[in-house]
């Protein structure tokens, strides 16, 4: 048992934001409220601290099968611990792709043995996601995924979109689409813009991802099937998403930390800031922030996306897109939304828990009889990201060395504690 | 000491002044490309590696003849016999160089960034000569050196420069360089080659579409080489690119009467520019090539020579 005292208890499913106490008992929450008694439980002193129901990460890619170099099922979720994360949803893009009911049973059984915090599948939309013709779906939803997404590419072909909508419909599945144009796209590795122009690296316009965000609207109302955005980097892409949602369409986004803190201008050689989505410009950002404050944006996703040292420590166009994200990705939301003034706290948990569940079709809810899943958390804990001293497996964070002031600081998963600092 | 002015990676961190310094040393290695016997012992007993990861023909003789007239030997890789082929990576390849110790690398990489990248990598002092899309900045230095050659002076010029300057090293290099002295500069050519945010590169640049426009008044025109993969991607018919945008003596007409024609070569005659300019009164293109030499002997000097490298640059501690 874990009596977890004093803490502000902020729940967003009931709107609860109150000091309370959470009595842990096995794998479930025993009781929610104030002064609760249990001479035999562990006292945990969560006074200084926020208690939020357990975070969900929606995006992020686990590499095993396949680039257990970079990172593994075990790895990865010891690092997702460390932010909060009681469950993550790791993309399809393994080696082999997770295309097919075995392919998901291995990463169910897997994280059952090792991993840390809870680990939800995601199934490719098509066959080795080569974008031709779908993969075996409902076999891998009854084997545990919980969505589909080709991610690292779009669905390019709209027909193809048109029948995963369809068919994920009647299988209560979202379709996430990495939105990219790839004519657009076609050798880029920035952002387009003065910094890319400056440093002479390939840039590609906003409208890469807006362009197919916009069609994927439309094949969204077309369908009436479950759309879910990810990464979503760009303004005009957001604006067309708030209009699907001001139209009644059941299409969500996501949003990462590192989109919604860097610009292109911090972009430099260092290889760790490519990334894809590209790190956008100011007023991209700024709208970024915006949406996340206002609800347009349903989830913070981390997109953490691990590759070993030695495939990132290469020239910038030759260096595979993405970063580690795990982490930072709290202490970041914390920085740049709620001690920015821009996102309060209940709306901030919101982004990390209700929102992302809602994605996926679950719920979260702190409060009696529900799993004991459960993110404490500090507003003013001064720390310092390391690379070097991470839990994952690769070092690929723009983010080495940055002091935060906030930081999670226990991680419950089934009614175990994940991590502790 | 900022160990950045432990190798020349870039025109844009530099300060006029330091720029001037570069110059002036330069100039008595120009003298020297006009004595019957060339050869110095200034560096005798040091090599200098060369590493092309990128064809090149003219910056490598360049490099390699300024490293031979200072009595220095030169290791040569070229993309071709490189082992990148066989999946090295560039770090192995440089370590591997390293090794054999050189006391500075001159490096060619189609990738931009990749000087910069060597440069936090390896011990030695390191020479961009060339780095994608990024800068050439020696191309830069001996461009310079010629104009100020010819005009006294870099201040105040109104420069042109004609072609796909998004693609062009040379261009940013330039810019950035003449910018430093106060030049206005116009940038001329196709629109996809010349996006808005080329202006915000560095201070006094403008973008104009019609070339007799932006001729107009020039002191300094300098036509780039197209290159025909750009013309692929996307296709932009050469004869169109002859109509608008070929450096013909009608156009250069418009430009001061005395204004020099510069080309950092290799020139395609008939595409870019038309012959009769390209060897005409104006041409400033052969004296580039051997200026070339000298900018290069005196960065090699100022390197690995004598009591220290570029740290004894005036301003240096910035």
């Amino acid at each position: 048992m874990l009596l977890i005292k004093n803490g502000r208890v902020i729940d967003p499913a009931s709107g609860t934001d109150a000091k309370l106490d959470v009595l842990v008992d096995g794998d479930r929450i025993a009781s929610v409220g104030p002064n609760l008694q249990a001479p035999s439980a562990e006292v945990i002193d969560a006074s200084k601290w926020i208690v939020a129901p357990g975070f969900i990460d929606i995006h992020c890619h686990l590499r095993e099968p396949g680039d257990e170099s970079s990172e593994t099922i075990e790895t990865g979720a010891r690092a997702a611990a460390r932010s909060g994360f009681t469950a993550v949803c790791p993309m399809p893009n393994t080696r082999p792709v997770n295309d097919n009911a075995s392919v998901t049973r291995f990463i169910v059984d897997r994280a059952a043995q090792a991993a840390a915090v809870r680990v939800w599948p995601i199934g490719a939309v098509s066959a080795s996601s080569h974008g031709e013709s779908l993969a075996e779906i409902a076999a891998m939803k009854q084997a545990g995924i919980v969505a589909v997404s080709d991610d690292g590419h779009p669905v390019a072909n709209a027909k193809l979109m048109r029948q995963a909508l369809e068919y994920c419909r009647t299988l209560e599945l979202p379709v996430i689409d990495h939105c990219e144009d790839s004519s657009l796209f076609a050798g880029a590795v920035m952002r387009e813009g003065a910094n890319s122009v400056r440093l002479g690296l390939r840039g590609m316009p906003a409208a890469t991802e807006s362009i197919c965000v916009a069609r994927d609207v439309q094949v969204a109302a077309l369908t009436g099937g479950r759309l879910h955005i990810a990464h979503l980097s760009a303004a005009e892409s957001l604006a067309h998403v708030r209009q699907a949602k001001a139209n009644g369409l059941p299409v969500t986004c996501e949003v990462t930390p590192h989109h919604f803190t860097l610009t292109d201008e911090d972009v430099t050689y260092d290889s760790c800031f490519k990334v894809n989505p590209p790190i956008a410009s100011r007023a991209d950002r700024e709208a970024l922030l915006e949406g996340l404050a206002d609800g347009t944006v349903d989830a913070i996703a981390t997109d953490h996306a691990p590759h070993e040292p030695a495939r990132k420590d290469v020239e910038f166009d030759r260096a595979p897109f993405g970063m580690i994200g795990f982490e930072t990705a709290l202490a970041l939301a914390i920085d740049e939304l709620y001690h920015s003034g821009r996102v309060g706290l209940s709306r901030h948990v919101e982004l990390f828990t209700t929102g992302p569940a809602r994605v996926i079709g679950k719920t979260r809810r702190l409060a009696e009889g529900e799993p004991a899943d459960l993110s404490l958390f500090s507003l003013d804990h001064p720390w310092t990201f390391r690379s070097e001293e991470s839990a994952s497996r690769s070092r690929n964070s723009p983010f080495d060395n940055r002091p935060f002031r906030g930081a999670p600081m226990m991680t419950v998963v089934a009614g175990r504690i994940a991590f502790r600092r | 000491m900022s160990d950045r002015f432990r190798h020349l990676l870039a025109i844009e961190p530099l300060t006029a002044e330091q720029i001037t310094f570069l110059l002036d040393q330069a100039k008595p290695f120009q003298q020297i490309q006009r004595h019957p016997l060339k050869k110095l012992a200034t560096l005798r007993g040091k090599s200098v590696a060369l590493a092309f990861f990128e064809a090149s023909t003219r910056t490598r003789i360049s490099f390699g003849t300024a490293a031979m007239r200072l009595g220095a030997d030169s290791m040569s890789l070229q993309a071709e016999s490189s082992s990148l082929k066989k999946g090295e990576s560039l770090i192995d390849t440089v370590h591997t160089l390293e090794a054999m110790k050189p006391d500075c690398i001159v490096i060619r990489h189609a990738a931009s960034g990749a000087a910069q990248f060597i440069s936090e990598r390896v011990a030695v002092p390191v020479i961009n000569a060339g780095d994608g899309l990024h800068e050439h900045p020696t191309q830069g230095l001996l461009d310079a050196l010629t104009i100020r050659d010819r005009r006294g002076s870099l201040e105040g010029l109104r420069i042109t420069i004609l072609g796909d300057i998004l693609h062009s090293r040379v261009a940013r290099s330039n810019i950035h360089l003449l910018s430093k002295f106060g030049a206005r500069i116009t940038l001329c050519g196709p629109a996809m080659w010349l996006p808005r945010e080329l202006e915000q590169v560095a201070p006094g640049v403008r973008r104009v579409f019609s070339i007799d426009e932006a001729l107009e008044g020039a002191d300094v025109v300098m036509a780039l080489r197209v290159q025909s993969e750009r013309l692929n991607e996307p296709s932009l018919p050469r004869d169109e690119y002859i109509r608008l945008y070929q450096l013909t003596g009608a156009r250069l007409a418009r430009a001061r009467p005395e204004a020099l024609v510069l080309h950092p070569g290799p020139m395609i005659r008939g595409l870019e520019i038309e012959p009769a300019v390209a060897d005409g009164p104006q041409s400033c293109v052969l004296e580039q090539v051997t200026n070339g030499i000298a900018v290069r002997m005196a960065l090699l000097y100022l390197l690995i020579g004598g009591t220290g490298g570029l740290e004894d640059l005036p301003n240096a501690s910035d």
